[in-house]
């Protein structure tokens, strides 16, 4: 899998007690590319984004990961290659130690320990987060419990990640830590989120769901400057690309 | 409330006294549970009335601990709070069992506290060796070895999710009956009218997290299958630990160590 594409096509995911989650998407994001998913709360961006590991199955449609369709067989390797941060940390973090949390996945894939080691060391500098090795993750921030929650599936060497909210329930400091890790990144990125500053800064692309179905899909800026859609959506412009509400100037 | 979120937070910090190093830390699991196995079978098969005869069994777990870094006030306290509910179940053991069993000069001691005290040092005995081996271990690891030596997975997984979803039920349990207590305005509840809702309330959102943690471990590529870091080598060192100290049980179990060593001192002295 050398071009980490990501295709869906005609997706659709009704869940069990009948609600229509997701009417009919279809979009590509290519190789590197980092794109965010926006929509009010209920869109279905949470119902989307569990399609692109194979933990949700289409209802109707298909669902491609670096050409391949996710099938039994290709499931572990797909699941090795999209790397998911989910929105609550707390969900994310359930071994005793921080370390032992990030080898999780290693362990998984059955590498030797070696290995585990080394790439548990790797995936915990990169997200600063070395010293917090041995610490229980109850007992970290929210700042840290994010980093660390990057980490578990960093030391999987995804090809693309996709994270649910990141800077949801971060303070100021944390939120822009996150930003600044998340620029360095060379992965294809997948966010979906709330906080539309930080998608301009992120995000060349964005799509835009809106009750089940893709409302928009272009530049971030472009999207942005359409007021009439965003208002459609129930979204609103990010506070960096309005006036300034003391003076008026923008 | 508190008190539940106290106890789990405490398995956590078991757990994490595992992560430490010490010899007895750096023994494989399975070693570590089958002496303590059998140390708990020769424990629990005394009869009631033992005592003086259980106290050579202390040797164990004073040595591992002693042998193992743990914070030893921290086990004995560990230890000390399940005592009460010893001391509950031998509550009327003296109540009911009044025949005099020994002599102590002028006073005679019945059988029924000699059986209360000794459920409750044999309750400490075991108690203690079980905290001890989560503590060196990690409860992880302890179920790894248990599927290792023969326990059914389906076993070994259901005790590691209970364990994992141990902590997820007291979570969901502290947050909610915070939020009903602070809306209660300091009175002394809404009465149970608001429990049936607050009990199914509960049940759902345990699902709910137990659901998305799961997720989270299906998306990192679990299938089934806990890896512990532990290295799992039964060498020398572990078969002389097992045997040796099965040797100790054995010993302390069949002969009368304590008499013998009464014996030889008044033998000594007359
Ligand atoms: N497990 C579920 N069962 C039934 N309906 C669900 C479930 N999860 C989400 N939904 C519904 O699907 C829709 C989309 O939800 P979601 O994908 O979580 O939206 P978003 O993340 O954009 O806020 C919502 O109407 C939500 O109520
Ligand atoms: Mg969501």
């Amino acid at each position: 899998m050398s071009h980490h594409i990501v295709e869906v096509k005609n997706l659709k995911h009704v869940y069990a007690d009948g609600t229509i989650a997701l009417k009919d998407l279809s979009f590509t994001i290519h190789h590197g590319e980092s794109v965010a998913i926006i929509g009010a709360n209920g869109a279905g961006k949470s119902t989307l984004l569990l399609h692109l590991n194979g933990y949700l199955a289409p209802t109707v449609g298909e669902v491609r990961i670096g050409g391949f369709p996710l099938t039994p067989e290709t499931l572990p390797e797909i699941r090795r290659t999209v790397g998911m941060v989910f929105q609550d940390p707390d969900d994310q973090l359930f071994m005793p130690t921080v370390y032992e949390d990030v080898a999780f996945g290693p362990c998984n894939l059955g590498l030797p320990e070696e290995e585990v080691r080394q790439r548990v060391g790797e995936a915990l500098e990169k997200v600063g987060a070395g010293h917090l090795a041995q610490k229980p993750p109850y007992h970290l921030s929210g700042g840290e419990k994010k980093r660390v929650a990057i980490a578990t599936v960093l030391s999987m060497s995804p090809d693309i990640l996709v994270m649910d909210e990141p800077t949801n329930g971060l303070d100021p400091f944390s939120r822009r830590q996150l930003i600044g890790l998340l620029k360095d990144f060379h992965h294809t990125r997948i966010f979906t989120s709330h906080d539309l500053d930080m998608v301009i800064e992120l995000c060349e692309r964005t799509i835009v769901l809106h009750q089940g179905e893709v409302k928009a899909d272009g530049p971030t800026v472009a999207i942005f400057n359409n007021a009439q859609l965003l208002a459609e959506c129930r979204l609103e412009k990010p506070l960096s690309m309005q006036g300034c509400p003391i003076c008026g100037r923008s | 409330m508190r008190s539940i979120d106290g106890a789990v937070l405490d398995l956590k910090r078991l757990d994490l006294l595992a992560t430490g190093d010490s010899i007895i830390h750096r023994l494989d699991a399975r070693a570590k549970v089958i002496t303590t196995l059998f140390f708990i079978v020769m424990v629990v098969s005394y009869k009631r009335y033992a005592l003086a005869e259980l106290t050579p069994f202390l040797f164990f777990p004073v040595i591992t601990l002693a042998l193992s870094n743990l914070p030893i006030s921290y086990i004995l306290k560990k230890i000390a709070a399940i005592l009460p509910l010893a001391l509950f179940v031998g509550l009327f053991n003296p109540l009911f069992d009044r025949e005099t069993q020994v002599l102590l000069g002028p006073v005679a001691i019945s059988g029924g506290w000699i059986s209360l005290i000794s459920i409750m040092g044999r309750s400490a005995l075991t108690v203690g060796s079980a905290f001890i081996l989560i503590a060196t271990t990690g409860f992880i690891a302890v179920c790894h070895a248990l599927n290792r030596l023969g326990m059914p997975r389906v076993f070994t997984i259901q005790l590691l999710f209970l364990y994992r979803y141990i902590f997820v039920l007291t979570e969901e349990a502290t947050r909610t009956t915070r939020a009903r207590e602070l809306r209660a305005c300091g009175k002394k509840g809404l009465g149970f009218s608001s429990f049936g809702p607050l009990i199914g309330h509960l049940l759902i959102r345990t699902w709910a997290r137990a659901e998305r943690i799961h997720m989270a471990m299906v998306v990192r590529g679990f299938s089934g299958e806990f890896h512990s870091r532990q290295i799992n080598r039964f060498g020398h060192k572990e078969y002389l630990y097992v045997i040796g100290w099965s040797l100790v049980f054995i010993i302390l179990r069949t002969e009368d160590i304590t008499r013998i060593v009464g014996a030889a001192f008044t033998g000594i002295f007359s």
